[in-house]
């Protein structure tokens, strides 16, 4: 039964039924939890003992980071899935996850920058998290660029698979960074074998934002496929028949 | 808290209010852009559809 149920997903056609069904019950699940996480984080949460008010950017900009991460993983396993087995469906999730992931990387630097202004007395410097964060950003913006250049969909989303994976080599040295080198930027709170060094009434806002921006990355990645999806199914029987229909 | 309190951010208002404003302007946006494409991609096939049918 389960495989009959993927194998009816991944069919072009299912998956458009499929994901125009999901993305509205996504979406509201995502609105809920921003609203309750905003509530929690800008009104509820006290401020911090040496940052006062300013480091209620946390609540946008970690999660926005830890995305830019996650999508790219994504993207990376999508690709080499549709590299190895020819699944069209990995490679329409792989590229369309590109700039969601581009976003999230550009809301993590422009945050970060707008937070260390006032809290590190300079708007940037060139310390190891965030000069790979910012490799991340071209990274997603050479699969687009790359994905835009080819013309055959498929051959193009081979290329971009490839450089997906080969860029995969970023993530640990993002994660890692605060860690093997001396930067300004500070060290993980939440995400270490220890226990989050960081108080429940600001982890629960943070969680929060973190679950509801996944949700809005479930939500998008799926509105922008079913676009790739009707791009290169355009002359398809199904296709025309919604066309028609409509 | 009162509401002017709330907007002040303890004087760092013009950082929080920034980062949350193009935050907000960059989910939006790639909301709007799927949105208008399929609409574009549907009228786009049905026209093309519609030529097909009047050249047999």
């Amino acid at each position: 039964m389960f495989n009959n149920f993927f194998h009816k997903l991944a069919s072009p056609k299912h998956f458009y039924r499929i994901a125009g069904a999901l993305i509205p019950w996504l979406a509201g699940a995502c609105l809920l939890l921003a609203l309750a996480g905003l509530y929690y984080g800008l009104i509820v949460a006290p401020p911090d003992y040496q940052q006062g008010d300013s480091y209620r950017i946390i609540y946008i900009h970690v999660p926005a980071a830890w995305m830019s991460l996650f999508i790219y993983m994504v993207m990376a396993a999508a690709g080499a899935i549709g590299l190895v087995w020819r699944m069209k469906l990995a490679e329409v999730i792989a590229i369309s996850s590109a700039p969601i992931g581009a976003s999230f990387t550009f809301v993590a630097l422009v945050t970060g920058s707008i937070w260390g202004k006032p809290m590190w007395g300079t708007w940037w410097v060139w310390d190891a998290r965030l000069t790979s964060e910012l490799i991340l950003l071209f990274l997603y913006l050479g699969v687009i660029a790359l994905h835009g250049a080819i013309d055959d969909r498929r051959t193009a989303a081979r290329a971009v698979a490839i450089l997906a994976l080969v860029g995969v080599i970023n993530i640990p040295i993002i994660h890692y960074s605060v860690e093997w080198w001396n930067t300004l930027h500070q060290g993980p709170t939440v995400t270490k074998f220890d226990k989050p060094s960081i108080h429940i009434s600001m982890l629960i806002p943070l969680l929060l934002m973190a679950l509801s921006f996944k949700l809005y990355y479930a939500c998008v990645v799926l509105m922008r496929a079913r676009c790739e999806v009707l791009e290169r199914e355009r002359s398809a029987g199904w296709v025309r028949e919604l066309v028609e229909t409509k | 808290m009162t509401l002017t309190e709330f907007l002040h951010m303890g004087g760092y208002a013009y950082y929080v209010w920034t980062s949350y404003g193009i935050t907000l302007l960059v989910l939006v946006a790639n909301i709007v852009i799927p949105l208008r494409q399929r609409r574009k991609l549907l009228t786009d096939i049905a026209r093309a559809a519609r030529r097909v049918r009047r050249e047999p």
